[in-house]
């Protein structure tokens, strides 16, 4: 099949069907990273597939040009866990939303991590029902008021990386709309990834919750409110590249570096393969104003994947057994004729 | 040597950790070794172990084995053993006035008689000696006497009365004791003191019908003129897992197999577990709305795709079963089918889930619904709903329930080169592929897989345009797309097997009928009353959407309808709806199968 292929665009894995997403929107700029992944990675439309569940962000299969299903509320990763474990052959991919993959799917969710089955979960946080008109969603900040909070909420927001890193995801990582060169970056390592990669996306949703994630995006403020991760470096931030984050007492905390450069002694030192500390820095949760946010990849193991063990139980039970024929299977150990 | 009858039921009854469902397995399979036909039935608590001595605690296991056609577990029992005072309180009605009730006097004491609600000790009651031949044994005595050298603790011990009470039975039959001690062998293989010690007792046991004192009467049932062919026992659930892999091989298509973990349906999941081996995957998922989702992401990769489950679990997928009819993939979901409504009587038989089936989802959203009759026949119509599926495109629910779920039969085991083939509906890349593309004369749409050059596709929940597969809210078409749905599960009908009157008169005064387990019960009451002069039939359908084509010409040509179901009265209401017949009903819901003389009195009433 490798020697056949055709080196394709972007443009060849979008679909015949106009996108309608509101003008605006910040899925437009993801389904544009994606298609350009995909024919940079070298696959064929026909490889390839896409779940998604309900919400804005599910229309996404429409407009790819590959195989996909748009399917029911939540169940997008158990859908794709099927296929995955039959079909180790197909790149998978899962896009889900907030409220789709949080709350309806949380189950569904947790459960296709811990068992690290090979798709990439891109969920699209724009922190509101988009679809159903502007209700809170599980990532919503506490009191927001939305049409189904007039007098705000009442309930915590989600962390989706630390539940991700909980539910036992190998590759865990936050990019945002807006920063498309690091969003393709991002997705690209969560393909070549070999598991699940969990990928939460920050997308400004202009309509119900325009500005959500200003701070972070805002070329002025981004500086101070942003810092994005990267392997094996030490995490320093600011306007003047003057902040870092420090480990005090098991926690994080900002200082500030010395004008000579000279870095602290207890400086967080980010690294991928630690679940210690990329549950520490995922702790980084509050608001945007006090609590610098982190962008990148969290985490990142090597572990065997759902379908590989499942193909290799089969091999040893296969060698264990024998070759055993239908016929002898109907047998069963106790059979007796009669005359 | 002792009487002879035509069959006998015997029925063992104890505590919930007595032994009593394998002494019942060994049995029955005996039994079926030595050349008889067979029907059994387990009845056993929802409790694992129940406090002991209690009345909710008791597990029963009932088998009839005979040389005629043993079509139900029976009515009333031969041979009752009752291991403590619960036990014989909840089962003692069921016990023939001049049967033989076989009790362990050891655990009629104080403690046990006050557990079981009884004020005196009834082995002591003239009236019950009268009335069946009591033989009131100390068996837990016996077995620690049988067991003196043995190094297992008190306990241990104990727990191989069940053994004891088992020698006793085969000694009552004239059994071979060999049979039986191979059995015991294989179960406890890597445990010789358990082994060596069961062994004893079931010989203890054994002897014990020579030496006692009192006599114990030796009865004589001759064996079934079974076909010719191997054989083995088959329960239900067994049926189903086999039927399921051979489907598998007999179409070419890979098998998924996922399913949470529910009574009576379990028993599906750890066969299917078991037979890895056999290039099977075979999972148990989060939920049962991750079982039947992620059968459609499996369909939708060109597998056969099966969930098992019960009618709480089937409920749960309801809206994934609209995204599988609505995207036309091939699922299978097997109900077998407990007492509810909610967690209900979930270790009790009932067939109350045939509306949910039928209806059970939002919107316009037909399927193909099938039943299977006895036990075994859930191997074949397991491998009928794969082939209905794979070849229609369409959903396919099979219900089956707990009485044939944990029932065993003997059965003659198919040559595997018989069993029908059949041709999968793939998309085999001719032209360009569009998903509601439709064969002309099933209406089904063609197969599709991911992986296929040239035919990447989108299906999903939303309304599509016929043909095209793209997103439509077009009131004609939807109103079009809805009708073909519809007709594409009606045209089935030209694809199964016509309705035929399955036991007695081919048209008369009355039809019995009935779908799933009341099978046997019907049979042998038609079979009754055919011989006894009656102008009656026995109709039972298992295709139930839709119906075989001639159902309604079938029933027709019986001046009465009696509809005879485990529920309050579900096929009889489909009966009406569909055909405007007039149909009587019988219905019973107590968890315990219809007996064959409830309903005989049914049809006698109708037949004056």
């Amino acid at each position: 099949m490798a020697d056949t292929k055709i080196a394709l665009k972007p443009a060849d894995f979008q679909s015949s069907q106009e996108p309608r997403w509101c003008p605006g929107c910040g899925d437009y700029a993801i389904l544009k990273q994606v298609q350009t992944v995909l024919a940079e990675k070298g696959y064929q439309p026909h490889e390839v597939v896409f779940f998604s569940g309900i919400g804005c962000s599910s229309r996404f299969p429409y407009y790819m040009n590959t195989y996909g299903m748009h399917t029911i509320h939540g169940r997008a990763p158990a859908i794709a866990t099927g296929l995955k474990v039959m079909r180790p052959d197909l790149s998978v991919w899962v896009i889900t939303g907030d409220g789709d993959a949080l709350a309806i799917g949380g189950n569904h969710l947790i459960h296709a991590l811990r068992r690290n089955v090979d798709m990439n979960i891109l969920l699209f946080n724009n922190e509101i029902y988009g679809l159903t008109k502007g209700q809170y969603s599980p990532t919503s900040e506490l009191y927001k008021v939305t049409k189904s909070s007039p007098w705000g909420t009442a309930e915590s927001p989600f962390n989706p990386v630390l539940l991700a890193l909980s539910a036992g995801a190998t590759f865990v990582a936050r990019t945002i709309d807006r920063e498309v060169k690091h969003q393709r970056d991002i997705l690209k390592q969560a393909d070549d990834h070999k598991g699940v990669s969990f990928v939460e996306i920050y997308q400004n949703c202009n309509v119900f919750n325009d500005g959500a994630f200003a701070d972070f995006t805002d070329k002025k403020k981004q500086p101070e409110t942003t810092i994005f991760l990267k392997h094996g470096e030490p995490a320093i931030f600011g306007t003047n590249r003057d902040k870092c984050l420090v480990v005090e007492n098991g926690k994080l905390k900002v200082a500030h570096i010395k004008p000579d450069g000279e870095l602290p002694e207890n400086v967080y030192v980010h690294d991928e393969t630690s679940l210690e500390k990329a549950l520490l820095v995922a702790t980084l949760f509050g608001p945007a104003d006090q609590v610098p946010r982190p962008f990148g990849i969290f985490y990142r193991v090597t572990k065997p994947t759902y379908e590989e063990q499942l193909r290799q139980q089969r091999e040893r039970a296969k060698r264990k057994m024998g070759e055993v024929s239908l016929q002898d299977l109907l047998y069963g150990s106790e059979t007796w004729q009669v005359k | 040597m002792g009487e002879e009858r035509p069959s006998v039921t015997v029925r063992f009854a104890g505590d919930s950790g007595d032994g009593m469902q394998l002494a019942g397995i060994n049995f029955s399979f005996e039994s079926a070794l030595e050349g008889h036909d067979i029907a059994t039935f387990p009845d056993y608590p929802a409790e694992i172990r129940a406090p002991r001595g209690t009345l909710y605690g008791v597990s029963g296991f009932q088998v009839r084995f005979g040389k005629e056609e043993i079509l139900t577990s029976g009515d009333e029992v031969d041979v009752l053993v009752a291991m403590n005072p619960a036990a014989l309180k909840r089962t003692l009605h069921l016990l023939k006035e001049g049967g033989i009730l076989i009790a362990d006097s050891d655990a009629f004491d104080a403690k046990n008689l006050r557990l079981a609600g009884y004020e005196f000790n009834p082995l002591e009651d003239e009236i019950l000696k009268q009335k069946y031949r009591v033989l009131s044994l100390p068996i837990t005595s016996l077995v620690r006497e049988a067991l003196k050298d043995s190094p297992l603790s008190v306990k241990a011990k104990d727990r191989t009365r069940n053994m004891f009470v088992l020698g006793l039975v085969f000694w009552i039959f004239g059994r071979d004791l060999n049979i039986a001690k191979e059995l015991i062998k294989k179960k406890f293989a890597n445990k010789p003191d358990v082994l060596d010690a069961n062994l004893k007792v079931l010989e203890a046991g054994y002897y014990l019908g020579e030496t006692m004192d009192i006599e114990v009467p030796k009865i004589k049932v001759a064996k079934a003129s079974l076909p010719r062919g191997r054989y083995r026992t088959i329960t239900g659930n067994q049926a189903t897992a086999l039927g399921l892999v051979t489907a598998s091989k007999l179409s070419g298509l890979p098998l998924y197999f996922v399913s949470y973990p529910i009574t009576p349906a379990s028993d599906i999941l750890h066969d299917m577990a078991k037979y890895r081996y056999m290039d099977i995957v075979a999972i148990q998922a989060e939920d049962e709305i991750a079982a039947i989702s992620s059968a459609i992401g499996a369909a939708f990769g060109g597998s056969i795709a099966v969930t098992a489950t019960s009618g709480p679990g089937l409920s749960l997928m309801s809206e994934a079963l609209g995204l599988a009819v609505m995207t036309e993939l091939p699922v299978i979901v097997i109900d077998v089918q407990r007492a509810g409504p909610s967690t209900g009587m979930p270790t009790k038989p009932e067939q109350a889930d045939l509306l949910q089936a039928m209806f059970g989802r939002h919107g316009e959203a037909p399927l193909i619904v099938l039943a299977s009759a006895t036990p075994a026949d859930n191997f074949y119509m397991a491998i009928e709903a794969v082939r209905l599926a794979t070849t229609h495109i369409t959903p396919v629910i099979l219900l089956s329930d707990l009485y044939l779920a944990n029932g065993a039969e003997p059965w003659i085991i198919p040559n595997v080169e018989t069993l029908p083939k059949w041709e999968p509906h793939l998309w085999k890349g001719n032209g360009e592929y569009k998903p509601y593309m439709r064969d002309e004369e099933t209406l089904a749409r063609w197969w599709a897989i991911p992986g296929m050059e040239g035919a990447q596709h989108v299906v999903g929940g939303l309304e599509k345009e016929d043909v095209t597969g793209n997103v439509s809210y077009d009131p004609l078409n939807h109103e079009k797309m809805v009708k073909l749905r519809l007709e594409k599960v009606k045209r089935v009908a030209e694809d199964i097997p016509l309705q035929e009157v399955n036991t007695g008169k081919e048209e008369g005064d009355l039809a019995i009928v009935g779908w799933g387990s009341t099978y046997g019960v019907i049979r042998s009451v038609v079979k009754q009353l055919v011989e006894e002069g009656y102008s009656v039939g026995h109709v039972h359908i298992k295709y139930l959407n839709p119906f075989p084509k001639n159902l309604k010409d079938v029933l027709t040509r019986f001046k009465k309808i009696l509809v005879v179901e485990m529920n309050m009265g579900q096929l009889a209401f489909l009966l009406r709806g569909t055909f405007l017949l007039d149909v009587h009903q019988f219905n019973k819901v107590q968890g315990v199968p219809i007996t064959e003389r409830e309903l005989k009195q049914t049809a006698l009433k109708l037949l004056k």
